[in-house]
């Protein structure tokens, strides 16, 4: 009873929040909608079992991609004029991605209904381990059957922020920054000169 | 206490329905007053350790200092700026504190005393408290002037760097006690050092990963020397500026929750929660939430401590700590815990 209440109020939520995505006005309330809308998503897997997902979702998507997203947003000066001008332009690619949108959705549920899924072998060795938690079956599954696959999709990563970083990496010059090194390995001899001048007499430094 | 709410007659999933409302309520309310009390002695140290007196008028020794303070916020007229987003600008403060109360839903004050025992526990936590930068991110954007908007942005490099860190920490500690669940980790750490000492601060691995979550923690909470969010010589009061009366209070009641359950981090991850602190039979007698409550209050006074002694960071220096040295140094470590757990516990 009460998961099936969960159930309906996560999945009305998801929907609602991801309409308002696409309805805001405010390219700030879009954002904090979409996050709304990964909340109720982490929710409906938590109710699946998925638990380990569920948090992925939060830490990641929630906690990093969004945080992200808002801080590019709210730093824009965005033009609401401007936007709308370019609807017109813009409709007909929307049209298309849309359609090709709508033709997979309505090509995986048909696939899905077809029958069964066949994931991964047929003896059923990628199938979660039965008595073991979310977390202990991926890892069995990633660091076994698809060590290669995951493997490479790290080092994909790793290449890509290695990209990213030197393509906008610029030295920059008349920069004085601080090197803590240094200023950790001076010492009071370096900076000052102990003298006991006579009286009247100057110091010569 | 499902079973108990079962035993009056109620179906499971109403009685745990209850049951969870009242396990709510069971750690949420102390939790507040706990909040008043700790910011009474946050206070108290303070003025000692700059030989003050601080608040000693309210009450016996100034103790309902706190409470006067609340009544006076919640008197106050709330002041909503013309030009601020009036929506997100009060939905800020709310989410800043409800986050700050949901991680301690996983918190184990004693063996098996948890309102959620998930075997993700610790996943849970970091997953919460990713969460806290969007109250300040939202506040600082809302208000619609210029230091809350500074603030905001800072509080969110500043956020994101340290988790990154206290992630790979985490880590250290998962891979030594082989679970995401608290209740676990608090039970592996019975006798981890020298079969007598409960607490993986007692470990030289580990040992190293406790100083940087403590310095980790401080960033992650923004208190002293990393306050940038809201220092006051160049920001006026950050992020809370434009906020008045209870709006303001959520912030301040909300953070204060945020430095407790840090604090409690420290001693479940590293110092043994709820067990004593040597395994000795004897100690057992004393119930387990009085040595949690005991090591939550030690390490509240270390952050006072820190906040009355340490200069604040400048922000260069905040972001050099974090991503040049935590970051190497827990990716490090890792791989060195990784390595000889591989060597020592699963090794042939």
């Amino acid at each position: 009873m009460i998961q099936v209440l969960a159930f309906y109020l996560f999945a009305a939520l998801t929907i609602a929040s991801a309409t308002l995505v696409i309805m805001a006005r405010n390219p700030v309330h879009s954002v904090l909608w979409l996050i709304v809308a990964f909340f109720n998503a982490a929710g409906l897997m938590v109710l699946v079992g998925a638990e380990f997902i569920a948090m992925l979702l939060v830490i990641v998507y929630v906690g990093a991609v969004a945080v992200l997203f808002l801080f590019v947003v709210m730093m824009l000066d965005i033009d609401f004029a401007e936007l709308r001008a370019g609807f017109v332009k813009n409709f007909p690619l929307g049209m298309l991605i849309a359609v090709v949108l709508a033709a997979e959705l309505v090509l995986g549920i048909g696939a899905y209904r077809a029958g069964s899924l066949e994931l991964g072998t047929p003896d059923g060795s990628a199938a979660p381990l039965l008595g073991k938690s979310n977390i202990e079956s991926i890892g069995a599954l990633l660091y076994t059957k698809y060590l290669f696959l995951f493997e490479s999709a790290g080092i994909i990563l790793l290449v890509a922020m290695i990209g990213a970083i030197v393509l906008t990496h610029r030295e920059r010059k008349g920069t004085r920054p601080q090197i803590i090194s240094k200023q950790v390995r001076r010492r009071p001899e370096d900076a000052t000169v102990n003298v006991k001048p006579e009286v009247g007499q100057g110091v010569q430094l | 206490m499902t079973s108990y709410f079962q035993s009056l007659g109620l179906t499971y999933e109403w009685s745990w329905f209850i049951a969870t409302i009242a396990g709510i309520l069971l750690i949420a309310l102390p939790l507040m007053l706990a909040v008043a009390m700790i910011i009474y002695v946050d206070r108290k140290i303070w003025a000692a350790m700059a030989l003050r007196k601080g608040p000693n008028v309210v009450g016996p020794f100034g103790l309902l200092q706190s409470f006067a303070d609340g009544l006076k916020v919640f008197l106050q007229e709330t002041i909503i700026p013309s030009a601020s987003n009036k929506g997100l600008f009060l939905i800020a403060p709310i989410i800043t504190f409800t986050v700050a109360l949901m991680a301690w839903a996983v918190i184990p004050f004693n063996s098996g005393a948890v309102l959620a025992d998930i075997n993700v526990g610790l996943l849970y936590i970091l997953a919460v408290s990713s969460l806290g930068v969007y109250g300040v991110v939202i506040s600082g954007w809302a208000s619609n002037s210029k230091y809350p908007f500074f603030s905001a942005m800072r509080a969110a490099a500043q956020m994101i760097s340290y988790e990154v860190s206290i992630g790979f920490i985490l880590i250290c500690v998962v891979l030594w006690s082989g679970t995401f669940n608290l209740n676990g980790i608090v039970e592996a750490q019975q006798g981890h050092g020298l079969g007598i000492v409960n607490g993986y601060f007692f470990n030289l691995l580990l040992f190293p990963m406790w100083v940087m979550f403590l310095i980790s923690s401080l960033a992650e909470t923004a208190r002293a020397p990393f306050d940038l969010t809201e220092a006051e010589s160049e920001l006026v009061a950050g992020y809370q500026t434009e906020y008045s009366s209870m709006a303001f209070a959520l912030f301040w009641l909300g953070e204060y929750a945020n430095v407790l359950l840090m604090c409690t981090l420290n001693a479940v991850l590293f110092f043994g929660g709820w067990l004593p602190p040597l395994d000795i039979p004897v100690l057992y007698l004393i119930p387990g939430w009085l040595w949690l409550f005991a090591k939550i209050f030690f390490f509240f006074f270390v952050f006072s401590w820190v906040k009355a002694t340490v200069p604040r960071y400048r922000y260069d220096q905040l972001m050099r700590l974090g991503w040049k040295i935590f970051l190497p140094m827990s990716l490090l470590f890792v791989v060195l815990v990784s390595g000889w757990l591989m060597v020592t516990r699963y090794g042939a």
